[in-house]
């Protein structure tokens, strides 16, 4: 069993990992970590093979939250599809629901109105902000920093919710986009609530920032803790900001400019060691890209209609034929492989979870490291076990 | 980047006895895919990773699709001109033809290096019953570890030289593949079965029917 690209810490599909319940070798411990554990984001369970502290192997076992979710898809209308992937990543329903809205789009042609685009867009960065806050907050938690930085993040996310909830009726399941634009248009005076938070936010960052990013226990848990390679995490599929942490210029965003992304001015940020604290880092910078980004879309946006007039949401039946399109999610590249036969369900409806392929390089990370660390190396990889298991 | 046409033609000249076809999107979206066939699908994987016009190091996406046996209904028309004028009588003619099904394991590859794609490749089994190894292509890209085993769990195609090839999200001792189209699922788990159809056919794999004098012994008295 050998990869393409063997680097040092990829050794773990075939590591050769002493038996554990060898009688000579009686000191390895494996340890089931999860699937209730408060430091595994949900009921994620890994298998761990510890030599005194030190992780020798890891397995990740999935499946405690699987529902089968793209078995749902197959069996209801595209419409009907819209609020489940809300239920995917439920951090991030926005992106989800627009990544589902972009793929059925173009699967069937269609077009979306200016100001449904602008509004996608601000939607994305704020849920973006929001999934990045929320990931600083708990990688702190799992840090072992119980409490305050986690209640910060929160009481900022409850600030992007608060707007969230007075467009779309909901907090976190929004079900807000629609093929062809969005549901509803934004209320009165939500543009100026959104222009407050978003000016604002900027000055909770640096807060945050005073107390983190040269904070000398976070470094010292951090840095130099779970190093992933450029090359190692192209060829595992990782996407999003652990990608980017790795030195790898690879955004969805600027790659295929879906949207109106081609419109705003931001920049990349990328990491230099692929350790967790670039990890950390590099969300912090993408939070401050997105309040760029945010400013312009908010200024720039355009008046008009949210929905294309000729638009059909129910009794759709798009054209045979089959689409996989994708676009940048806060964790990473979520995309929709939709297959059409004509019929009002998509015959093959599949969805690609960004924090899924992410896990791939659990083990790759952790060898080597101490259980302690391995905590902090998940939480640094952002995932949600809605997505993991769909 | 190339089209799919041009990549085709690369490989057949690459790899002359390979079987590559072009499967056609209608869709409006014309993601066009190229089916290869499974003896030299990890060459000519490995191909398109390495090739510096292509560099293909991403995949981004591995999937599953089931097509089941399909019979397919052809219809002929053949008219006969009336002699004496009228209109033409026309006989129409059906014939049924079964087409066979397969599974197909569909790859979407990305190139972060030159920035480009997707180009989709698709693999066949032969059919779903007996026939149902494909290549793994996890040597050739690591994203696909997971992926392969989802396809394998929810499909049932075996991979061959999978590192780790097990279920990932049905439970060990699961028997079936649950995205199959024509899977049935079994009645709940832990309830008594419905009394009818295909559920409670399912359902007695489960539970096996108590013996008649035990089943007396255990009916309530009023």
């Amino acid at each position: 069993m050998s990869f393409s690209d063997p680097s040092p810490l990829s050794a773990a599909p075939g590591a050769s990992v002493r038996a554990v319940h060898d009688e000579f070798h009686g000191d390895l411990l494996e340890v089931s970590m999860g699937p209730h554990h408060p430091s595994t984001h949900g009921v994620f369970r890994m298998m761990v093979t510890l030599d005194g502290e030190t992780v020798v192997k890891l397995k990740p076992v999935f499946g405690y939250l699987h529902r089968n979710h793209e078995k749902i898809g197959e069996n209801t209308s595209y419409l009907a599809s819209m609020p489940y992937t809300d239920r995917l990543d439920y951090l991030c329903s926005m992106t989800n629901n627009w990544a589902y809205a972009l793929a059925v789009e173009k699967l069937a042609g269609q077009a979306v109105p200016e100001r449904a685009e602008y509004l996608r867009v601000i939607l994305a960065e704020l849920t973006r902000l929001l999934n990045h806050t929320c990931l600083a907050g708990f990688l702190l938690q799992d840090c072992g920093a119980s409490g305050t930085p986690l209640m910060y993040a929160f009481r900022e996310r409850e600030k992007i919710l608060d707007l969230f909830e007075s467009l779309s009726g909901s907090r976190m399941m929004c079900n807000y986009q629609r093929f062809g634009g969005c549901r509803v248009d934004a209320p009165a005076g939500w543009l100026e609530a959104a222009r407050t938070l978003t000016d604002g936010y900027g000055r909770f960052l640096d807060e945050y920032e005073t107390l983190l990013t040269g904070n000398e226990i976070l470094m010292a848990r951090t840095q130099g803790i779970g190093r992933l390679s450029a090359k190692l995490a192209v060829s595992a599929g990782v996407t999003g900001p652990l990608l980017r942490a790795a030195g790898v210029g690879y955004d969805l965003r600027k790659v295929d400019g879906y949207g109106f992304y081609p419109r705003f001015d931001f920049r990349v940020p990328l990491g230099a060691h692929g350790d967790t604290y670039d990890r950390y880092m590099v969300r912090v910078l993408e939070m401050r890209e997105s309040i760029k980004i945010l400013q312009q879309a908010l200024r720039d946006i355009p008046a008009g209609p949210v929905m294309d007039p000729k638009a059909k949401l129910r009794g759709f039946r798009p054209k045979p034929g089959e689409v996989y399109s994708r676009i940048e999610g806060p964790k990473g590249e979520i995309g929709f492989h939709l297959i059409s036969e004509g019929g009002p369900n998509p015959y093959r409806y599949r969805v690609r979870p960004p924090s899924l392929i992410n896990l791939t390089i659990l083990e790759d990370l952790c060898l080597g490291h101490s259980i302690a660390d391995a905590v902090v190396i998940l939480g640094s990889i952002d995932i949600v076990l809605g997505e993991v298991d769909r | 980047m190339e089209t799919p046409d041009q990549i085709r033609n690369r490989l057949l000249s690459r790899f002359p006895g390979a079987a590559v076809s072009l499967v056609s999107n209608p869709g409006p979206a014309a993601q066009h895919s190229l089916l290869l066939d499974a003896a030299h699908a990890r060459a000519i994987a490995t191909f398109l990773r390495d090739d510096p016009l292509l560099q293909l190091d991403l995949c981004s996406n591995v999937t599953g699709v089931d097509w089941p046996d399909r019979e397919i209904v052809e219809t002929t028309r053949t008219s006969t001109p009336d002699p004496a004028g009228g209109p033409a009588k026309v006989v129409e003619q059906k014939t049924k033809r079964l087409q066979p099904g397969c599974l197909e394991v569909v790859y979407h590859l990305y190139s972060v290096a030159l920035l480009h794609g997707p180009v989709v490749l698709r693999l066949r089994t032969g059919n779903r019953s007996d026939q149902v190894t494909l290549p793994s292509l996890t040597p050739v890209w690591r994203a696909c570890e997971f992926q392969e085993r989802e396809v394998f769990d929810l499909f049932g195609v075996v991979f061959e030289d999978h590192p780790d090839l097990r279920r990932i999200l049905m439970w060990d001792g699961f028997k079936d593949h649950p995205m199959r189209k024509d899977y049935v699922e079994p009645d709940d788990y832990e309830w008594e079965p419905t009394p009818h159809g295909d559920v409670l056919a399912k359902a007695r794999k489960h539970y096996p029917a108590p013996a008649p004098a035990a089943a007396a012994k255990e009916e309530p008295k009023p």
